[in-house]
């Protein structure tokens, strides 16, 4: 077996990835707004310097409170992932931690550098000097980035491992630098959920504001705060069709079997179909709508190309293909559907130069914020899922990764209630900081 | 020093500065434990801007541990686990704290807030320094989960440091506020943080005295290390530089006692070091834990190339809320430049210039074959969504 640390037998596998999964799904909406949501706030104080207009500052102001609470929520959720790289997966750390843990190392450093300018533009909105307090702001973009390019080039690596050599067990021959960025497999996972970020904090933002609109709140602040998010994240949206596209392509190419549970394909063939929903079982999708030779097409741009099945590798060596597959259909019809909705909010901004004004269409972006949420997560479920029985792919299985400790169980039920306060923590401040008055904010 | 011991420096500067500036945010909470609503409120405006930056070193310190010396964090994380988690759900509470306390509109929700953040900040530091305690007694063996799930941490020595950590929290966060409420010219609150310093302060001392008889039966070979072997000169700098710190706090120079108490913080960690140097775990050296040649070579060019971005970031930031230009109200707020609303953006030309990116991107990203086409195509689609934003921005 491949392990640095000796062999343990762990009960509690499942409970293991439930807790890491959990930890997953509540930190990733965060990132979402530590990607996005700076640059939207900067865009308002920007415009508020331009034009001096008393909204725009408002809309930042408020913004830069909703900013700063859902950062630290950001914080803390991120140190349990970092503690649950030890306390969960020892030995995955302890095996390809000097392959990997460099990505996360310079993720410090970023997420330092956003930690400090976060303070500065927070607690500077009064004090320095509308230049200085501009400045201070772009770091916090800045490192959205560079913090999303780290987490994701190890996330990278984990599906397409390189930069190293096995010798007894143990790693030999470790490039840290090119296993993480000379990696051709991290761009396509980079760039999906870099514009994943602006679609869901966009369009959580603009859900918001959609049923204020909805409840007769239409101000000249709501419109302005409803657009500025509706935009980037309409923009977004079918171009995140074409990046999806890409990354399905990728994984084609790079993790064929993965690819083979997206849809189901139970064996190699030419001119694979894709089936929308339905269920697989014994080996074939039963209950689906059939496209025939549309994987093909996808995968490949070729509708008689030959796509790879389940059956190329041993069934123990299969991602448990229904939990792949709905989150995928998942992830790909809200897609869609966002897009859609993005379509019609340009179409009708650049012919009319007007936001739609049909009821439909603000109940469409107040179900579209949550769904975006849904999205989201089912994505990461798609990668992460599909990846298993592999931690790191076809080199070491989750199950060699896990703890030896005992009371998974009980450490995943204590951060299941945890976390359960804090998103009613969450929610309840939200809520608080959607009641500040509006003229309350700026002083 | 060998290419081998550099991260291990990294590692113990960074812990270092945790417990000191990590530390005194986790103290001000315990200090936030009060009546008043002023003093609680005084605490929590001084940590604010920069509670965030200071727990960023344990992540740090995780991060270049698990890079740098992988067999020894998994070692270490999966014995120490009950420890880890619990201080964790310690840190969670904490900063949630500082989330929920932007939303409070009454005295009563900030104080019932503040009591949760205070309890959490006495339990994370008790055990973080509980685990600093059971590697330092030799008690996590190499392996995945190899050590006892809870008598690895929770054992005299143990409990004796957690404890030692709990009450240097209380007290680096004392000197803080104190130095703080000079800074701010809260002049009555001087006299209430130097008596806090004071007291957990010599609190803190007890338990280091306490600390070494406990030492001396339930780790012996740690005892030796400290008092007769290489630690001997950083358990002499680490009391001197404590007492130095008392006397100052008494005197009122706040601001010489920070850097003294750090001192003597770092000294304790030095001294624990050296002490039980060249292992980092019962049989495993330094050297056999250390990762391959190019990864310790990458993280140092990492560290030393982010630190050189990080420092004058830090120290922006801390000479900021030192020179009072960080926090809500008064100041020089600036007065807004009145553009007359901004001049219409060329609509017209730049929705074309989008609509030409996003074809551009098209055909990059999903119709060419080539890795270059599509990095050329991803960067077209992001600036689609730039220059489409521009156009279709709307002043409503």
């Amino acid at each position: 077996m491949l392990a640095v640390l000796p062999p343990v037998q762990q009960d509690y596998l499942l409970e293991a990835r439930q807790m890491q999964a959990l930890s997953f799904a509540v930190h990733i909406p965060l990132v979402c707004f530590g990607i996005a949501f700076p640059a939207m706030v900067l865009f308002a104080e920007w415009m508020y310097h331009r034009t001096g207009e008393d909204t725009y500052r408002t809309i930042a102001r408020r913004w830069t409170r909703i900013m700063v609470a859902l950062f630290a929520v950001g914080v803390i959720t991120g140190t349990i992932l970092s503690f649950e790289m030890g306390l969960l997966w020892p030995n995955f750390t302890a095996t390809f931690g000097s392959v990997f843990g460099l990505g996360f190392a310079i993720e410090g450093f970023s997420f330092f550098m956003e930690a400090i300018f976060i303070g500065i533009y927070v607690y500077g909105w009064d004090r320095l000097s509308p230049r200085a307090h501009m400045l201070s702001g772009i770091p916090i973009v800045l490192t959205g980035f560079t913090g999303s390019w780290m987490v994701i080039s190890v996330n990278g690596w984990m599906n397409h491992p390189e930069g190293f050599r096995l010798a007894g067990g143990r790693v030999v021959d470790v490039h840290p630098w090119s296993a993480l960025f000379g990696n051709s497999y991290f761009w396509h996972e980079l760039v999906h959920m870099y514009v994943a970020g602006y679609m869901v904090t966009g369009f959580v933002m603009a859900a918001a504001y959609a049923v204020a609109r909805l409840r007769g709140r239409w101000t000249r602040y709501e419109r302005t705060a409803l657009a500025i998010p509706l935009t980037i994240a309409a923009l977004a949206s079918p171009v995140q069709v074409l990046v999806g596209d890409w990354a399905g392509r990728t994984v084609a190419q790079s993790q064929p079997v993965k690819l083979a549970a997206f849809e189901g394909l139970p064996r190699t063939q030419r001119g694979a179909p894709i089936h929308i929903l339905g269920v697989y079982s014994d080996d074939e999708v039963k209950y689906g709508i059939k496209i025939p030779r549309l994987l093909s097409l996808l995968a490949f741009h070729d509708p008689n190309a030959v796509v790879k099945g389940l059956n190329i590798v041993p069934v123990r060596d299969r991602p448990p293909v229904n939990v792949v597959r709905f989150a995928f259909q998942t992830m790909v019809g809200i897609g869609t559907l966002l897009a859609l909705l993005g379509v019609w909010f340009v179409v009708v901004r650049v012919r009319r130069r007007a936001l739609p004004d049909t009821p439909w269409f603000f109940r469409a972006v107040a179900l579209a914020g949550p769904l975006s949420l849904v999205a989201l997560i089912a994505g990461w479920t798609v990668t992460e899922v599909g990846r298993q029985p592999w931690v790191v792919y076809r080199v070491m299985r989750t199950a060699d990764a896990v703890t030896g400790a005992s009371g998974i169980p009980f450490g995943y039920a204590a951060l299941a209630a945890v976390y359960a306060c804090v998103a009613v923590g969450v929610y309840w401040i939200l809520r608080r900081l959607a009641k500040v008055p509006l003229d309350a904010v700026a002083h | 020093m060998h290419l081998y011991d550099v991260p291990m420096v990294f590692v113990l500067v960074g812990l270092v500065l945790y417990v000191v500036l990590g530390g005194a945010d986790f103290g001000a909470a315990v200090w936030q434990l009060h009546r008043e609503d002023r003093v609680r409120d005084f605490a929590h405006d001084s940590m604010a801007p920069v509670w965030e930056a200071n727990h960023v070193w344990l992540i740090f310190v995780l991060t270049v541990m698990w890079t740098s010396y992988p067999t020894a964090f998994g070692s270490i994380a999966s014995t120490l686990s009950a420890a880890l988690l619990l201080a964790g759900f310690g840190i969670i509470v904490r900063g949630a704290a500082y989330a929920l306390r932007a939303g409070v509109e009454t005295p009563r929700q900030a104080r019932r807030i503040d009591a949760m953040s205070a309890v959490s900040s006495v339990l994370a530091p008790f055990f973080l320094g509980a685990a600093v305690g059971g590697i330092a007694s030799g008690r996590v063996p190499v392996g995945n989960a190899a050590g006892n799930l809870f008598t690895s941490w929770f054992n005299p020595t143990g409990i004796v440091i957690g404890l030692i950590a709990v009450a240097s929290s209380a007290y680096l966060a004392a000197v803080f506020l104190a130095a703080d409420a000079v800074r701010t010219a809260n002049d009555d609150l001087v006299p209430h943080f130097r008596t806090r310093a004071l007291a957990a302060g010599a609190v803190a001392g007890v338990l280091a005295v306490v600390g070494l008889v406990v030492l001396h039966g339930d780790a012996p070979r740690l005892y030796h290390g400290l008092v007769s072997g290489d630690g001997l000169p950083a358990l002499i700098v680490s009391v001197v530089a404590g007492l130095a710190t008392l006397a100052l706090v008494l005197r009122e120079r706040f601001d010489a006692a920070r850097v003294t108490s750090a001192l003597a913080v770092a000294a304790v960690i030095a001294g624990w070091t050296l002490a039980q140097r060249p292992l980092i775990l019962p049989g495993l050296t330094i050297r056999a834990a250390a990762a391959p040649h190019d990864t310790l070579v990458a993280v140092i060019v990492a560290v030393l190339a982010g630190g050189a971005i990080l420092f004058p970031s830090l120290g922006l930031l801390f000479r900021l809320v030192l020179g009072g230009r960080l926090g809500y109200g008064g100041g020089v707020a600036a007065e807004a430049p009145r553009h007359a609303a901004a001049a219409a953006l060329a609509h017209g030309l730049l929705a074309r210039v989008a609509a030409a990116l996003l074809v551009a991107g098209f055909g990059l990203l999903t119709v060419a074959e080539a890795g270059v086409a599509h990095a050329f195509g991803v960067v077209a689609l992001l600036a689609f969504v730039v220059v489409g934003f521009l156009a279709a921005v709307p002043l409503e």
